[in-house]
């Protein structure tokens, strides 16, 4: 012990000769590299164990995003050498003068509010079903959840067919049962429809499961006092399980918001892969409209404005929807 | 006493008295823990909405297996056709997509992202549960943090820009390269790691002079394999369904195998039918393979995820 702290010392004053020489007898000496090499260890690891994550996360993550911002001030297209400085321009471009962007979040937001909202109220009844005593959980989880098995892409293939306008099954019935055929790709509402549909069928039972796992922890106890008081089941719905689920209920519509704000595989597949959201733009997200302002246009400079835009909305109708979920879970 | 509280008592619970409590609560918990039984009504909605889930994918195994001209008419075909092997053959080489070079992509980009995420959120989420380190607070915090921001789809212009700028266009690294890490299996690992990995037993291998490599591999890494599995299984999936980014990067000459469906129904949208659905239907089948046999752990997976947040 006591050889081991000169040694240290001797480090820290600057190691005058004699001192290293009386640190040479060997065993202890050993033993002091290893407490070092320990300490080190101890100390350093740490960082290189999650280095790897924050490398990756700056160089793809962080960094990207900061030279989005420089890109978006500047005038900058592919293939045209030399970029400028213009300020917020490409912002007010695409704010007041490209129509396309602001219909774009008309359509975005009306898609989400179209989606979300019955996506989680189907997911908390069909959560509620699936906390009761019923016979094989496990069938019924995997058979809400199958959906999620099928990619966006497919989904997108299968529920345009589904909804076509010629041979689509919903027409098909529509037809059957003495109403007309609808074009549901034409009008604004009847394409939002659509695509929500494709939304809420692929995540309706993620969500429910999520749900079902917070249900299962609200201890049983308020149930039981409250079935004793006679309370209703409905009863115990509204006053135990809403208030208690109302942390994973606020998670959820946060992620359903930032997903929902994103939505680009399901209306482009909706109008066989194409970016233009219809023949008037009537579904076309703001997420498409970035792509092709990159992609057609070549436009950096545009697109990027168009991304921190589309950020400054996703974090807008999140925290509406944190007030709004607030306030309804929270009154009782 | 015991006899009347369960009245079913397991065959095995006169040789264990004392243990007797756990295997029950688990019982329980697989047969719905709720306290009240489900109406007809429940149940009718219940399997309703089953049938709304499956009958999408029930419909796109009916349509590969037809011909294009019984898909099309109406009432449409209900029941799968015998023409499931003649449709696959065509699919698969099919001059507008190729969906055998999407399939191997695919595989490669997805392969090596899982392997990537779930190593590294191993490394990090070891350290985060269990080791003391200066500013590791902030730290989990910028990764809570990131976990919420799309930070793909913020970075997805000059990410673009990038790739053009190396020449990466439409290689498979450019679709690989953003992906490699996620703040999702940090978190998750983390939670996994403070549950299963005693503190005890990492201070008596830190006696016996193991280094943090050491625990690392022989402690922790064994006791977070079920864990590492659902990641796994979560992140394969997530990535396989990937689409924007690889449409961004990749063209049709090296595409996904998302891709190439679009592809496939792009260029027959209105032509062939059964066609585009047998594309569809080899796309999911590596996932459906996937939830079949692991099916559980990926319902405890996401029910455990989101219980932790």
């Amino acid at each position: 012990m006591s050889t081991t702290t000169t040694t240290e010392s001797a480090k820290g004053s600057a190691a005058g000769p004699p001192q290293t020489k009386s640190g040479k007898s060997v065993p202890p000496d050993q033993r002091s590299w290893r407490l070092r090499l320990n300490r080190a260890d101890i100390k350093g690891t740490p960082y290189a164990l999650v280095a790897p994550y924050f490398l990756l996360f700056m160089v793809f993550g962080l960094f990207p995003m900061a030279y989005t911002m420089y890109a978006s001030l500047h005038t900058w297209k592919i293939g045209v050498p030399g970029r400028e400085f213009v300020g917020l321009q490409n912002y007010s471009f695409l704010l007041f003068e490209y129509e396309r962007f602001g219909w774009s979040i008309v359509n975005t937001l009306g898609m989400f509010a179209m989606a979300t909202v019955p996506q989680l109220i189907c997911a908390l009844m069909v959560a509620n079903a699936l906390n009761k005593r019923l016979k094989r959980q496990m069938f019924w989880r995997m058979l809400v959840l199958a959906p999620i098995v099928t990619s966006v892409v497919a989904v997108g293939v299968i529920f345009a067919r589904i909804w076509g306008q010629e041979y689509g099954m919903i027409n098909g019935f529509l037809e059957l049962i003495g109403l007309d055929a609808v074009n549901w790709q034409a009008g604004r509402f009847s394409s939002w429809f659509a695509i929500s549909s494709m939304v809420d069928w692929r995540w309706m039972g993620y969500n429910s499961l999520i749900f079902l796992a917070a249900m299962q922890t609200i201890p049983r106890q308020l149930y039981e006092a409250a079935t004793v008081d006679g309370a209703s089941q409905r009863q115990q719905f509204w006053s135990i399980t809403i208030p208690q689920l109302k942390p994973v209920i606020i998670f959820t519509a946060f992620i359903s918001s930032v997903g929902g704000m994103m939505l680009f595989v399901e209306p482009m597949m909706f109008d066989a892969g194409r970016l233009s959201g219809g023949s008037d733009g009537q579904f076309q997200t703001t997420s498409m409209v970035l792509v092709d302002i990159l992609r057609t246009h070549g436009n950096y400079g545009v697109s990027a404005a168009a991304g921190w835009l589309l950020f400054l909305v996703i974090g807008l109708v999140a925290a509406v929807n944190f007030l709004i979920v607030n306030r309804i879970s929270g009154s009782k | 006493m015991t006899a009347t509280l369960n009245p079913a008592p397991a065959p095995a619970a006169g040789s264990k008295p004392p243990k007797r409590k756990k295997p029950k609560q688990h019982q329980e918990v697989e047969s719905g823990a709720g306290l009240f039984a489900p109406s007809m009504m429940t149940r009718v909605g219940l399997l309703a909405v089953g049938v709304l889930s499956v009958f999408p994918l029930y419909w796109m195994v009916v349509i590969a297996s037809t011909t294009t001209s019984n898909a099309s008419g109406f009432p449409p075909a209900l029941l799968p056709g015998g023409n499931l092997g003649r449709n696959l053959e065509q699919a698969l080489t099919d001059p507008n997509a190729d969906l055998l070079l999407g399939l191997r992509n695919s595989i490669i980009i997805t392969g090596t992202v899982t392997i990537s995420v779930v190593l590294i959120s191993t490394l990090g989420g070891f350290a985060f549960a269990k080791l003391k380190f200066k500013g590791s607070k902030v730290l989990m915090g910028t990764v809570l943090f990131t976990m919420m921001v799309p930070l793909q789809h913020l970075g997805l212009v000059p990410l673009y820009m990038v790739m053009i700028e190396l020449g990466w266009l439409d290689t498979l690294q450019a679709a690989i390269l953003p992906f490699l890490v996620n703040g999702f299996g940090i978190f998750m690992m983390r939670q996994y790691c403070i549950q299963s990995v005693p503190d005890e037993i990492i201070e008596a291998a830190r006696i016996d002079g193991a280094s943090t490599l050491g625990i690392w591999w022989r402690i922790v890494l064994p006791a977070l394999r079920p864990g590492m599995v659902v990641l796994a299984l979560l992140t394969f999936m997530l990535n396989w369904n990937e689409f924007l980014w690889p449409f961004m990067v990749l063209s049709g000459e090296n595409p996904t195998v998302q891709l190439a469906i679009r592809q496939l129904s792009t260029a027959t949208w209105s032509a062939d039918l059964s066609m585009v659905f047998t594309g569809t239907l080899i796309s999911i089948v590596p996932i459906a393979v996937l939830f079949v046999i692991f099916g559980r752990q990926i319902v405890g997976g996401i029910m455990e995820g989101s219980t932790k947040s």
